[in-house]
């Protein structure tokens, strides 16, 4: 030390060792920022009042405490291998889905905000969207009255319905379809959890993943039609129908190689 | 006889050997052992809820609720994600603020030596490898931790994330500890070992002395705080090198224990000085205390030439 004192330091030597220091630190600000900016979009389904997942690890401190108080070991932090970013909160939905309770523990728990405590009705929820991805394999598909995912969801004939369709297959039969509706699903996971199948044929995917998106500059004709009480376009112009009056034009005249008159290669 | 002479033949390889045979075994290990204590309750009231059921504190030291009313969090944690554009719950930023004024109190590294779970793979890792005689091989200079905290806040800001938590051993050990998973042979146990094996086979002290962030960020906290370790009986010093042995931050010795010529000192006014009180343990010529920032305890020294503990054993 004293003899680091000796020399005196010049503007030149602090300059340096600033540019050094700056250069360090970039150096590890740029390595970190790779493994930092991994999300978990379309992998994990998050405890509910979960923030964007694009906000998710600005605020989840990875403390675990939701997942103590989840009374039912939904939740669990995330493990090398398990998707998610490492010890962050998320949870299967084949293995423990969420039994959606009244005062959402989880989220009265966080203490970051990472789960957002605007939250306070646990109908409105969304962790994720059920979706029928096993439409050859579904039995309510093959026609069968399975109904078990319709059954159990906590919110019966909101979040799924059944859907009545023409069985194609006897031709004299209905199926009755599981029709989720993103709008009142919260992604609990408990028709995941539920279905009879080996592998099941519903299962729940992250927001991102599962629901599509119109373009904004979409307008259904009908909806505007409905909240305008009346047609937007005035008269549709009647252009004449056109009949097949005239016979079939023969087709064109065959050349004894093999080709069309008409065409000039 | 000069000191460097008479200290030629001692084994370098048992710092405190002097003061084992004068006092004993427990004696010449006080602090070490309370602060084994101190860092077993930090991770034991985390334990009896997941073991037995009696929950005490639940979280990690990310950030915890200590029975339902005591929140608290790692202030750095806060940082970030005060960097990273979120604003945390009240609970989180009281939690902070309440590490913030204990740690500025107390002072030094506290939390390294007292409550940090990965001081005890890095300590045990010094033991080996004076033990086993080995010199420095790759030295690394310690402001490399400045770099590497300056590093993760321009990383959290630019990436909108908590970015230390992607690497942080601290957390990761200590949840690993709690939840189990350290023995799941997961991420959590990568990290210890890699911590384990960089302190003993690449750098002395490597992790908690050259490279760890949160470290050095408690180390900014505590920069003024009131404990102190202080070399009050300098005068006896014969050289013997066995706080330096020992010393997880040795460069906070020197200007304490030899300034005395340049009246610098006695107390130990380092920010890195990790208040763990190794060096008092091994001197056998009693020269340092714990003492505050404004006594260097000269006064205490006087009336108890060793604490209670110490006579007490003498007598028996």
């Amino acid at each position: 030390m004293d003899r680091r004192q000796a020399a005196p330091m010049t503007r030149r030597d602090m300059l340096a060792g600033t540019f050094r220091a700056a250069c360090g630190a970039g150096l590890v600000a740029a390595l970190l920022a790779v493994p930092a900016r991994r999300r978990a979009e379309a992998v994990a389904l998050r405890p509910p009042g979960a923030i964007a997942d694009a906000d998710f690890l600005s605020a989840c401190v990875r403390c675990g405490l939701c997942v103590r108080d989840c009374p039912y070991d939904t939740l669990k932090l995330s493990e090398a291998g398990d998707g998610p970013p490492i010890g962050t909160p998320f949870f299967t939905a084949r293995t423990v889905p969420c039994e959606m309770c009244e005062t959402i523990p989880c989220v009265v728990a966080c203490p970051t905000g990472a789960l957002d405590k605007s939250l306070t009705d646990i109908t409105k929820a969304h962790m994720g969207v059920a979706v029928l991805v096993g439409q050859e394999t579904c039995l309510n598909y093959l026609g069968l009255r399975c109904d078990v995912c319709y059954r159990v969801c906590p919110m019966i004939d909101q979040a799924i319905t059944l859907e009545r369709h023409h069985n194609e297959r006897t031709g004299k039969h209905a199926v009755f379809i599981p029709t989720v509706h993103t709008d009142k699903c919260t992604g609990c996971g408990k028709c995941e959890k539920a279905c009879v199948l080996d592998e099941a044929a519903i299962k729940v995917l992250p927001p991102a993943l599962a629901v599509g998106q119109l373009g904004a500059h979409y307008r259904l004709g009908w909806e505007e039609k409905r909240k305008a009480g009346k047609a937007l376009i005035d008269d549709i112009i009647d252009l004449p129908d056109r009949m097949p009056e005239a016979p079939a034009a023969p087709g064109p005249e065959r050349l004894p190689g093999g080709g069309f008159k008409e065409f000039k290669p | 006889m000069t000191p460097q002479a008479a200290n030629a033949g001692r084994d370098k390889t048992c710092p405190g050997a002097d003061r084992m045979a004068r006092d004993g075994w427990l004696a010449a290990h006080k602090w070490l052992i309370l602060r084994r204590l101190s860092q077993s309750v930090f991770l034991a009231v985390f334990l009896t809820g997941p073991l037995w059921g009696v929950w005490i504190t639940k979280g990690t030291l990310a950030a915890s609720m200590t029975l339902g009313v005591l929140p608290l969090t790692d202030p750095l944690m806060a940082l970030q994600s005060l960097l990273a554009g979120h604003v945390m719950e009240v609970s989180g930023l009281i939690g902070a603020a309440l590490v913030v004024g204990v740690y500025a109190l107390v002072g030094g590294r506290s939390y390294c030596g007292w409550v940090c779970p990965v001081n005890v793979l890095t300590d045990f890792a010094a033991w080996v490898r004076t033990r086993l005689g080995w010199k420095d091989a790759y030295p690394l200079d310690r402001r490399l931790r400045l770099l590497i905290l300056a590093g993760v806040l321009a990383a959290s800001a630019v990436t909108g994330t908590i970015a230390w938590e992607a690497v942080n051993p601290v957390t990761m050990l200590h949840r690993g500890l709690v939840t189990g998973s350290l023995f799941t042979f997961g991420a959590a146990l990568s990290v210890t070992v890699a911590v384990l094996l960089f302190d003993l086979g690449v750098v002395s002290r490597g992790w908690c002395g050259h490279l760890c962030p949160v470290g050095v960020f408690y180390a900014l906290i505590g920069a003024k705080g009131l404990i102190r370790v202080s070399a009050v009986n300098r005068a006896a010093c014969d050289n013997c090198m066995d706080c330096f042995a020992v010393c997880p931050e040795r460069q906070v010795i020197t200007p304490a224990l030899r300034g005395a010529k340049n009246g610098v000192g006695p107390i130990i006014l380092s920010r890195d000085c990790s208040n763990c009180g190794r060096c008092i343990d091994v001197c056998a010529k009693d020269v340092f205390i714990f003492s505050t920032r404004f006594h260097d305890g000269a006064g205490v020294a006087a009336r108890e030439p060793r604490d209670h503990v110490l006579q007490g054993e003498k007598k028996l």
